[in-house]
Parts: structure tokens; C-alpha cells; sequence
């Protein structure tokens, strides 16, 4: 199995300019799933994307982190209505002339 | 070029403390920003000026400069330029909001403040590319290579036989070149797949239509059929009814990325009536319906 990438929290805080307690949050909220070893939290290079959205989320647009949850679970539902009207779509041109 | 209004756009009037503007913006962002619009390109576009408008804004010095020269802006100092940079994030892997175009800031905003932005000798990573294929249901019949051009750049790909309309694929590396030595974005690239006008997809399965003769569909017989891959032989049973659906196995789309394995075609008899009866076709017919 290939070793994933890791990026030590405190060093994607400093970057960011955050706190680390944001990180903490966020861990405990399971919308980004990091390891910790020896007590240091690190972010998986997969899941960067996703912090860094988060991060924007919650500083630029001063939205709470259970907010941020809710967006979160809206988008992906969007995400799933909108492939399922495409399977839909492809499926309904049967219909038509 | 024109001038652009940053307090129109934020929606202030141009006393607004920087209280106000931070507010103006939040609000804006919350609507428009691209990652509550992922798929938006509109909200994308408008999320650009309300970003460029907080950028000038909410910098004292910059709105100074904005507020001094105004309209006259062609004419303000345009020393120290350098290319801007917005982006926030400085991990390889990481992704940033924006995707399409090369600057994020408007023509106007490049003359006034050149690249005074927060620029950083970070890495970044490139922005994604999006491109759309557009293919013939006969062009997914088979696996096929086709070379792409995308901003300048010749790409050849494999496209796998069966992939379907809307289907999307990532080509890792393919996007925009890192910033400051980060990793290139991706190239993701849907498939449009033009409707057939003789056959209709759905899933792996075909779906069209025969006409057959009165006669063929009451005694039984042989017709030709033209599938995408070639004439076919089809037995038609005697007293055939309209609308009556067949299946033929194994002549519908490949399925995707499993090889030898392909759904299969309905045809549905469409039974075409004769027209202009002679006299005695018609005393035929007659003798028929007293009989039935």
C-alpha cells in the first residue's frame, strides 16, 4: 500500500494564518479526517483541498463550523440530485423524437 | 477597459467603515463564493468583482489610491507592478477556489494596482481545467484515441468504449502549471455524446425501430436490419402485432471498461399499412373482413 503524504497541522496553521483550535474543531467534527502521532496533528494531502475550503468557509464568510456541516451535507446532496437528473436525462432521451 | 464602481459592487456608499465593507462582503460571499456555486459559472464570474472589490476596499492604502484617481485611473502610478496573486493556499495538493482564467482580477484592476496584491513565495497548486468532447454514439462503439488541444497544449486520450453522455474523467497533471513550483492542476474533460437519430441509449442498451409491411407482420418473413455495426437478419414471426419489441442480444453499447461485454438492441415493428388499394386489393380486403 503507497504511504499517503502528510502535512503537519501546526505548519498548515502558520500558512493560513489560524489557530490550531480551528483544526481541532474541525477533526472533532469529522468533516476532515487527519491522524495524529505523537500528539501532532497531520493533515492527509487527499484531504487539503477540503481543509482549505473549510478554512475560507469559516474565515472569509465568518460562517460557524455548524454551519459549515450543513453546507457541507447540502453540497453533496446537490452533487448527488444533479447526477441523478443527468442519469435521468440521458435515460428520458429514449422518449423523445 | 472600463472603470468599475467597488462600492456599487459591494453595494456601500463610499463613506462605509471597514466594518462595513467586511460585512458587504461576507454577505456577497456567502451567496456567490465558488465554493458554495461549485457548479455556477455565473456566481464564479460575479464572485470575481465582489473578491477584487474587498481586495481594493478593505486596504487602506488601496483605497486611497481608488478613491484619489477614480475615474481617472489611466493616469495613477503604476509602479511596482508584478503579476497578483490571490490565492491563500501554499500546500501542493491543496486547491484553490478560482478555475478558468489565468487572472482573477479584472483588466481595470491590473492597471491601477499592477500585482501589489498579497504575493507570496509559496507553492501553489495549478487551477483545474475543464474541457467537453463532444462524440457520436458510433464513435463509443469501439475504445478510441483522440488528441485534444487544450490551451495550446496537444493531449492524447484513451476514450474507453461505452463511457456515457456526461460522464467525466480526470487527467491527474493536465490542468494549469503550480505557481512557484507547486503541482499542475487537473484536466477534467466531459463527454458530450450527440443523440442518434435512430437509436436511443439507455445504459448499455439500444432502443429503435423497424417498419415492416402488412403482410410480413400477418404471414411471418425476413427482414435486413442496419445496426451501428452492420446489417442483421431478423426472422419476423407471422401475426406479428404493431408495437411488438424484440431483443438482440449483445448489439447494444460496450460496457464501459469491461471488454467483450455489450448490452443489446430492442427493436420495436412499426407495421405500415398499404395506401392506395387497387379495386381488387380492395374486393380482397372486403372478402377478409367478412371471413374475420
Amino acid at each position: 500500500m503507497a504511504a499517503e503524504e502528510m502535512i503537519p497541522a501546526d505548519e498548515f496553521c502558520i500558512h493560513h494564518h489560524i489557530e490550531i483550535n480551528f483544526i481541532h474543531s474541525v477533526r472533532e467534527s469529522g468533516l476532515v479526517e487527519m491522524t495524529s502521532r505523537d500528539e501532532k496533528i497531520f493533515v492527509p494531502v487527499s484531504q487539503l483541498a477540503q481543509l482549505e475550503r473549510l478554512v475560507r468557509l469559516y474565515y472569509e464568510m465568518d460562517i460557524n463550523l455548524e454551519g459549515i456541516e450543513t453546507i457541507t451535507y447540502l453540497l453533496q446532496r446537490m452533487n448527488d440530485m444533479q447526477q441523478e437528473i443527468l442519469r435521468l436525462s440521458n435515460k428520458l432521451s429514449i422518449y423523445e423524437p | 477597459m472600463e472603470f468599475i464602481d467597488y462600492y456599487k459592487v459591494l453595494g456601500i456608499d463610499k463613506n462605509a467603515s471597514e466594518e462595513d465593507i467586511k460585512k458587504a462582503y461576507r454577505k456577497l460571499a456567502r451567496k456567490l463564493h465558488p465554493d458554495l456555486n461549485p457548479t455556477d459559472k455565473e456566481a464564479h464570474q460575479k464572485f470575481q468583482q465582489v473578491n477584487e472589490a474587498n481586495e481594493v476596499l478593505s486596504d487602506p492604502e488601496k483605497r486611497k489610491k481608488y478613491d484619489k484617481h477614480g475615474k481617472d485611473w489611466q493616469h495613477a502610478d503604476q509602479s511596482g507592478q508584478q503579476r497578483h496573486s490571490r490565492q491563500q493556499s501554499g500546500f501542493p495538493g491543496g486547491q484553490s477556489f478560482q478555475g478558468g482564467d489565468d487572472s482573477d482580477f479584472s483588466d481595470f484592476f491590473e492597471s491601477l494596482f499592477g500585482g501589489s496584491g498579497r504575493s507570496r513565495q509559496t507553492k501553489f497548486r495549478g487551477q483545474d481545467y475543464n474541457a467537453t468532447l463532444s462524440l457520436n454514439l458510433t464513435d463509443i462503439l469501439s475504445t478510441q484515441q483522440q488528441t485534444l488541444t487544450v490551451n495550446g497544449k496537444n493531449i492524447r486520450i484513451t476514450i474507453p468504449a461505452g463511457v456515457e453522455n456526461g460522464q467525466v474523467i480526470k487527467l491527474k497533471g493536465y490542468g494549469a502549471p503550480g505557481i512557484n513550483g507547486g503541482p499542475a492542476g487537473d484536466l477534467y474533460i466531459s463527454f458530450s455524446i450527440a443523440p442518434h437519430p435512430l437509436f436511443k441509449r439507455s445504459g448499455n442498451d439500444l432502443y429503435s425501430n423497424a417498419t415492416i409491411d402488412l403482410y410480413t407482420a400477418l404471414l411471418g418473413g425476413e427482414i435486413t436490419f442496419e445496426t451501428l455495426t452492420g446489417k442483421i437478419k431478423l426472422k419476423v414471426n407471422p401475426e406479428t402485432q404493431p408495437g411488438t419489441k424484440i431483443r438482440v442480444k449483445g448489439k447494444g453499447v460496450p460496457v464501459y471498461k469491461k471488454e467483450g461485454e455489450s448490452g443489446d438492441l430492442y427493436i420495436t415493428y412499426d407495421v405500415q399499412l398499404p395506401a392506395k388499394l387497387t379495386e381488387e386489393q380492395k374486393i380482397l380486403f372486403t372478402e377478409l373482413r367478412k371471413l374475420s
